[in-house]
């Protein structure tokens, strides 16, 4: 913590509720970029082992971020070992022949430095931000882990103890982690998505340390990975160090990634939530979506403009009837989360007030949106969320990680770093007709979930 | 690509000209001072702005007046009312916000340079001319009580509010920031004005710039915007806080999976020369990055914690030197005890020589993380004005860590290390606790 005293205020905002979701939204707020330019000063290339290589400039101040995408995630846990990759990514910091165990974040703190992990569906990222002149040293330590990870049984066993407490924070002690997880697991019926990160606790519980090292011999491989490079560092300086130092890695053969796909649906799911011990209450719409990769090609970025457009600022159709015109709401979110590889989701989720009417809240943001597909939507509410858009994609720059976890991101589900590039180009391609065509397609009722949290103990 | 290799170069040019900048004093004609780091390598600025006096100045009754106030500015001011100004912000996608905390009423923005002009022109009048109107009021209230509830749902606030009601007694710091849904209810629109009035001025303003801007353009944006504002606030009038309870633990039972503990004594203020001990001593302790003393006793070697941390937070009227952890409910008193284990070791021993070095390299290397974005380093800036230090403080920085030496560190590690002053508050249903003050008061 900093001696700085905002910085060190313990006082905490009430950020739990949205956070979870919010989260996973990331992607839309990051991508955008001005007109006729592209989002970022970056630069790609690819070592003979496969290891893909991005540098992102910015040199505001002499550091440097490190990142590198591991392309597994919960999704690619065998039957009955979920949250293995979650687990995986806490053994990683459990040290090396060369690195001992807990040397790994000592050495990154005496580089200045900042190290963190996490993990997601589809990925496992780690990353470090020290200063410029520590970048080699850093990059030899992640080279290090990516294939001499050593284990021991004792280290395993209190790891495990440290995720299932991470569990009972995340999920046991909070009621909205609750049901957002019974909600995913409801919207994908086959799709290892349904899995929660964390892992379910029953199966937390076996997670052993042979389950730990076969994931990380199936999946950590530098033709498997990402490495994000971000600060005050030029491409021309990273490859020669990314070839010394990654480039001996040899290849894996990597195994097919087989998962299963979601069914037809014939009903739309209803869950509801009740906790004696809740305060502040939520309702949450989330549909089943296309990705940016799936046809037709504007999909993707209708989805966006049409997010903007419902509940992006003060002027977008929900929050100026839900929260201004009716009062029925305190917060109103839309989003197109397109970080997942297999499947997007769009959802929308409202805050009433407290004592509010959660049934009236479903029923008008249904209607609103009935309306937006009776009626469509005007060229200058297009026009706006638009304008939004662009101006965030210049803010996007700012900063280390913003960028690199975006491209990171979006990499890692398929896209190009062109089309991260040429994101706020595409966006500024898109008609009130896309907009349309992107509604009729996401807002299909029997794909969908809706969930409650609700105060109330009776039934 | 073509396009990729000259914006490559662009910003390789610049970069050196944004280092060398470091932080300029600007002072405009009529007298309004702003640190400013030039940086013209995005077409971006990131600003922010601070008052001294916050939530502590909230009178009795009236508790989120401050937080309240912050929440309204972005709301309507001059003729515009808050869908005419909200929606100017949001038609130029500019950033915009307040916030107040119990010491000061704090804000920012971060916009492309082509608003300028609009962009300090609505900040100004948010601060010089904001409206109250009463459905922005009563919605923004709504939103508020909102907060509130979701507060009252996360263990961890509802802890450290606790704790501070238990250790801190009835001071104005341990009345929620937010205020309670009485106290709201009891705020009017002469509320919010007259704290406009009493706090806005320009002798407790502080104004950091960072990005796309140089100093003479920002020299006369500073006067067209604050130079209408107040020459001179009312008194801060916040007594000291003081520690009302002996060190001791008290449990709020609660049906959790998982006891959340908060704990602390008093710490250091931030004008006490023993400061840079015991930021070095905190980072060993608990504050660092996954190495600490802490983290190894209860995390590595035991599994007990996702997370314990620990800080010493200096505000204007106490220092605090606490610290938080969650663990299952079967182990709270074993992590309580293994922390003041800790707590004792440091006292006794005080940390080792490498330790000490270690801390100070950790120190200094990762302050300027905090700059590498815009708004980033606007808010250090900020930081570094509201604490009172001179503008030079980020070149001796380095040389205030440096200087600590082992027998300093040993002798500040006893001075406030003193486990029997702890106060522990445990959320939960903790095994192995024994309570031995009674449980402060849930609201």
């Amino acid at each position: 913590m900093s001696e700085l005293g905002m910085a060190a205020s313990p006082v905490r905002s009430s950020r739990r509720l949205l956070a979870p979701l919010v989260s996973l939204l990331l992607l839309v707020v990051g991508l955008s970029s001005p007109a006729k330019a592209t989002l970022f000063t970056a630069e790609s290339f690819t070592l003979g082992n496969g290891l893909r290589v991005v540098v992102v400039e910015n040199h505001r101040a002499p550091v440097v971020l490190q990142m590198i995408f591991y392309q597994a995630g919960s999704a690619d846990a065998p039957p009955g070992k979920s949250g293995i990759a979650h687990f995986l990514e806490h053994l990683m910091f459990k040290g090396t022949p060369s690195v001992p165990a807990g040397e790994f974040s000592h050495r990154v703190a005496l580089m200045g430095g900042e190290d963190n992990a996490f993990t997601t569906e589809d990925y496992t990222a780690f990353h470090q931000t020290v200063a410029r002149s520590h970048l080699a040293e850093v990059m030899q330590l992640e080279a290090d882990r990516m294939t001499n990870l050593v284990l021991a049984e004792s280290q395993v066993d209190s790891e495990r103890a440290v995720i299932i407490e991470e569990r009972r924070r995340d999920i046991d002690n909070n009621p909205a982690g609750q049901l957002v997880e019974m909600m995913t697991a409801s919207l994908f019926l086959n799709h290892p998505y349904r899995l929660p990160v964390l892992g379910w606790a029953h199966e937390m519980v076996t997670l052993s340390r042979q389950d730990a090292l076969d994931f990380y011999h199936r999946w950590y491989a530098p033709n498997n990975a990402i490495l994000i490079i971000a600060g005050d560092v030029t491409a021309a300086e990273v490859r020669p160090l990314a070839e010394k130092i990654y480039g001996p890695i040899p290849a894996r053969s990597l195994p097919p990634r087989q998962r299963l796909t979601e069914p037809t649906t014939f009903a739309p799911r209803q869950l509801v939530l009740r906790n004696a011990d809740v305060h502040q209450t939520f309702w949450q719409r989330v549909y089943l979506a296309p990705t940016y990769r799936d046809p037709p090609a504007a999909t993707g970025y209708g989805l966006d403009v049409l997010a903007e457009l419902l509940a992006g600022g003060v002027n977008s159709r929900l929050y100026k009837d839900l929260v201004i015109a009716k009062g029925i709401a305190t917060a109103v979110n839309a989003d197109y989360d397109a970080s997942l590889r297999d499947y997007g989701r769009f959802s929308v989720t409202a805050v009433p007030p407290v004592g509010g009417d959660m049934a009236k809240l479903g029923r008008t943001i249904d209607a609103d949106i009935a309306d937006l597909l009776a009626k469509g939507v005007s060229d200058s509410e297009v026009a706006a969320a638009k304008g939004r858009l662009q101006a965030d994609a210049v803010k996007a720059r700012d900063g280390l990680m913003g960028p690199a976890r975006l491209i990171g991101i979006s990499l890692s589900v398929g896209l190009s770093l062109d089309e991260v590039q040429n994101w706020s180009d595409r966006i500024a391609t898109v008609t009130p007709a896309d907009v349309m065509a992107a509604a009729r397609r996401v807002f299909r009722i029997d794909t969908s979930v809706t969930g409650e949290l609700q105060a109330e103990t009776q039934p | 690509m073509r396009r990729i290799l000259l914006a490559a170069m662009l910003t390789f040019l610049l970069a050196p000209l944004a280092r060398a900048a470091d932080i300029e004093r600007v002072v405009s004609p009529q007298g309004i001072e702003a640190w400013l780091i030039e940086d013209h390598s995005n077409q971006l600025i990131s600003v922010t702005i601070g008052f001294h006096g916050g939530s502590a100045t909230d009178p009795r009754g009236k508790q989120g007046l401050a937080r309240l106030t912050a929440a309204l500015l972005d709301e309507g001011a001059g003729d515009m009312d808050s869908a005419a100004f909200q929606g100017r912000l949001d038609a130029l996608g500019i950033e915009f916000g307040f916030d107040a905390d119990w010491d000061n009423l704090t804000g920012g923005m971060r916009l492309l340079t082509r608003d300028c002009d609009e962009a300090f022109r609505l900040l100004g009048l948010a601060l010089s001319a904001p409206r109250f109107d009463a459905d922005a009021v009563s919605r923004v209230k709504a939103q508020m009580l909102s907060a509130i509830a979701g507060d009252a749902d996360d263990p961890e606030t509802l802890a450290w509010q606790s704790w501070l009601r238990l250790a801190l007694g009835d001071h104005p710091y341990t009345w929620p920031i937010k205020g309670t849904p009485t106290s709201l209810a009891a705020i009017s629109a002469a509320d919010l004005k007259a704290f406009v009035a009493r706090r806005l001025a320009r002798d407790q303003m502080k104004i950091a710039v960072v990005g796309d801007i140089d100093a003479l353009t920002l020299a006369t944006l500073l006067d067209r915007s604050f130079a209408g504002l107040p020459a001179k606030a009312a008194p801060i009038e916040v007594p000291q806080a003081r520690f009302a309870t002996p060190g001791g633990v008290a449990v709020i039972d609660r049906n959790l999976a998982q006891s959340v503990v908060q704990f602390g004594a008093a710490g250091i203020m931030r004008q006490d020369p023993d400061f840079y001990a015991a930021a070095l001593i905190g980072d060993i302790m608990g504050a660092g990055n996954l190495t600490s003393r802490l983290e190894g006793s209860l995390r590595e070697q035991r599994g007990l914690v996702y997370s314990v941390e620990t800080y010493n937070a200096p505000y204007d009227r106490v220092a605090i030197l606490g610290g938080s952890l969650a663990t299952k409910n079967a182990t709270a008193g074993e992590a309580i005890a293994l922390v003041r284990a800790e707590w004792r070791r440091m006292h006794d021993e005080g940390p080792t020589a490498q330790e000490l070095a270690d801390a100070k390299t950790h120190m200094i290397g990762s302050f300027p993380v905090r700059f590498t974005s815009t708004y980033g380093a606007a808010q250090a800036l900020l930081d570094i004005q509201l604490e009172g230090l001179p503008i030079d403080y980020v070149d001796h920085r380095e040389q205030l860590y440096q200087q600590v030496t082992l027998e300093d560190a040993r002798r500040v590690a006893r001075r406030i290390y003193d486990d029997a002053a702890l106060r522990f508050l445990v959320l939960g249903h903790p095994e192995g606790v024994k309570a031995t003050l009674p449980s402060p008061p849930l609201e």
